[in-house]
């Protein structure tokens, strides 16, 4: 395969709250008072070949839209770093990061807060690739209505406000604002969550066929795990800022090997099978300010041995292209037997 | 391309949203909102009449009271309606220097009105500029701006203000310059605390993940969000700048008897209030009250229309 668009190296990403001077007085005293670290991600890895939408998947507060944001340059990694077509993106500073990040772009999880609501949402659209001549200039008024037009709205609706249209309509406007800048990559996070079922079907299907259309190269961030199936060719799921699983779609969803991916699918309502017990995953997902040692999921997982315990388990290939992170599948165990 | 709209929209045409809402239909909805209340419209009546008296004075009054050649001794003092040596009344009476009460007052309302809307204008200007810059930064930056405007605030206007003239000498620009560092603080602070809501929210993140440069997302992102209240705490601040300088003025450090403003005639005319020539402060003091009150009367309105929870 030729060079992947996307490498994600090493990545980890730590947020670091300094106590105020009240906390660091009482500090002192009480021997507490010392700055809270936030492990929002621990070195996570993996490509994404150009064309490719992979789907990122996980429980609230797993890093996934952390990952997101420092692979759209928002954030800048605490260690390793992220590659886009051979150059690093989030690491530099100055403007080589700003001409890179430009072809990262981002849609958001709520419509009705990613757009602003003082400005004619063709002026949204039209600001990026104007400031960053990305469209010639006395080209922008077509080339926005054009936008508009090509995400199902009418080419008139430009000098509306967003005030003035739905959930899904502004959705869509945000999908013209990242597509106007013409992206090679386009940071999805949870964005279908907040609409209607309906609505959802409707902006996930402008997604499918954009994609086709433009050749897209996407990162899907949800926690719907059968949107994510729909729309994804590979599916990393997440767990307290780690990769845990990634396989192609199909494969994944046809045999997990992971006992949190395993999990997460025993939690999926399914038609057809009646009233039945979820087998809810026990516990709380634990805090990334103090994680567990070893394994991020052994308090929670029926499978753990003593090993879980001590040592992180390796991202590695459990064939037919697919990377697992547990002890279980180095060993040679069979999980499916266990799991039982 | 006009027919992806049902291709990916299924069988659902998408909804035609309602017809845009034009800056006039707005400045319509403001205005008819405006008027329920006549209290409103009268405070706004009595500001515009008192903007064109003052702006107008120049050929509404017969006396040009800067220029000492118009001025005449043997008319000091003269009650209100008295004729003068100059053939024309007197309708609100002179002073000790023999100036028409009513001309001095609408040349020291024009002074008074140059001073609040400049001094609010840059005020206003440097407040925003610090504001956002907290908001958006945060961090040291925004414990060092916000520290310093706390402080300031924690002392009255007026005091500060006292000290600045104190130090930098009497004049119009030298009072502006005191009222603007006295009052940035207020829509500094406003700025501040509206900002950093509208910072945290996906539409900033998104303009910065675009990328566009941080001046850019500053104003034309962020501050027009947070406009709404400030609009009402500059209508504030300018009837506040008004009686500032008027404070100023009568405590004698304001601007000169040559310049006079309004709180320069109430002061000059306080010495005679006993010997029972009230018109000489009584006037000036009216015309200050009626300027100020019509100002807060006019941003309480603004403030009650603007407020979300006052909904149509």
């Amino acid at each position: 395969m030729t060079q992947p668009l996307l490498k994600i190296e090493n990545v980890s990403k730590r947020f670091t709250r300094m106590p105020g001077l009240a906390e660091r007085l009482v500090g002192r005293l009480t021997g507490g008072g010392k700055p809270v670290v936030v492990h929002a991600l621990s070195d996570v890895s993996f490509d994404v070949a150009r064309g490719e939408v992979v789907g990122i998947v996980g429980e609230s507060g797993c890093g996934k839209s952390t990952l997101g944001r420092v692979v759209s340059g928002i954030y800048a990694p605490s260690d390793g770093r992220v590659v886009l077509d051979g150059k690093p993106v989030a690491h530099e500073r100055g403007g080589n990061v700003e001409k890179l990040t430009t072809r990262v772009q981002m849609i958001h999880q709520d419509p009705f807060a990613s757009l602003n609501p003082r400005m004619k949402v063709g002026e949204t659209v039209a600001e990026g690739p104007r400031h960053h001549g990305i469209i010639p200039r006395g080209e922008v008024q077509a080339r926005v209505r054009a936008l508009i037009e090509k995400v199902g709205l009418e080419g008139a609706y430009a000098d509306r406000l967003p005030h003035q249209f739905s959930g899904g309509q502004r959705q869509r406007i945000a999908i013209a604002r990242a597509l106007a800048m013409d992206p090679e990559l386009l940071v999805l996070d949870e964005a279908v969550a907040s609409l209607d079922v309906s609505i959802q079907a409707q902006v996930l299907n402008l997604f499918m066929e954009l994609r086709r259309d433009l050749g897209l190269t996407a990162l899907f961030i949800s926690h719907d795990l059968s949107v994510v199936r729909h729309v994804c060719d590979r599916v990393a799921i997440m767990y307290l800022g780690r990769l845990v699983e990634l396989a192609p779609a199909d494969v994944l969803y046809s045999d997990p090997k992971h006992p949190y991916t395993r999990a997460l699918f025993a939690s999926v309502p399914t038609v057809g099978s009646g009233k039945r017990e979820f087998e809810a995953i026990k516990g709380e997902i634990p805090s990334p300010i103090n994680p567990p040692p070893g394994c991020a999921f052994h308090p929670r997982c029926p499978l753990a041995g003593p090993r879980c315990r001590v040592e992180v388990p390796k991202l590695a290939g459990a064939g037919a292209s697919r990377t697992v992170a547990c002890h279980l599948n180095d060993g040679g165990v069979e999980l499916k037997d266990k799991a039982a | 391309m006009a027919d992806s709209a049902t291709t990916t929209g299924g069988t659902l045409a998408v909804p035609a949203a309602p017809p845009a809402e034009t800056r006039a239909m707005r400045l319509r909805n403001f205005w008819s909102d405006y008027r329920q209340s006549w209290v409103a419209l009268a405070a706004l009546a009595v500001i515009v009449a008192l903007a064109i008296g003052a702006f107008g004075a120049p050929f509404l009054v017969p006396q040009d009271p800067y220029d000492l050649a118009n001025l005449d001794w043997m008319d000091a003092f003269l009650t209100p309606g008295e004729v003068g040596t100059g053939g024309y009344v007197h309708l609100l009476g002179t002073d000790n220097a023999g100036r028409d009460m009513l001309s001095a007052i609408l040349y020291g309302l024009r002074t008074s009105f140059v001073i609040g809307l400049s001094a609010g204008a840059l005020a206003l200007a440097i407040g925003i500029t610090v504001g956002l810059t907290a908001a958006y930064f945060g961090g040291r930056i925004e414990a060092l701006l916000m520290r310093v405007v706390d402080l300031q605030l924690s002392m009255p206007a007026i005091l500060l203000a006292l000290v600045l003239v104190a130090v930098l000498g009497q004049g119009v620009f030298q009072i502006i310059l005191a009222l603007v560092v006295a009052q940035y603080a207020y829509f500094a602070r406003t700025t501040h605390g509206a900002a950093t809501v509208e910072r945290r929210k996906d539409y900033i993140e998104a303009a910065r993940s675009t990328p566009l440069p941080t001046r850019r997302v500053l104003f034309s992102h962020l501050l027009p969000n947070v406009l709404p209240p400030l609009i009402v705490v500059a209508t504030v601040q300018v009837a506040s700048a008004i009686s500032l300088e008027a404070t100023l003025s009568f405590l004698g450090v304001g601007l000169p008897l040559t310049e006079p403003s309004l709180g320069t005639l109430i002061s000059n005319g306080f010495k005679y209030i006993h010997a029972g020539r009230y018109w000489l402060s009584i006037y000036p003091g009216i015309f200050l009250m009626f300027t100020v009150v019509a100002i807060n009367l006019v941003g309480d309105q603004v403030r009650t229309i603007l407020d979300p929870r006052n909904s149509r």
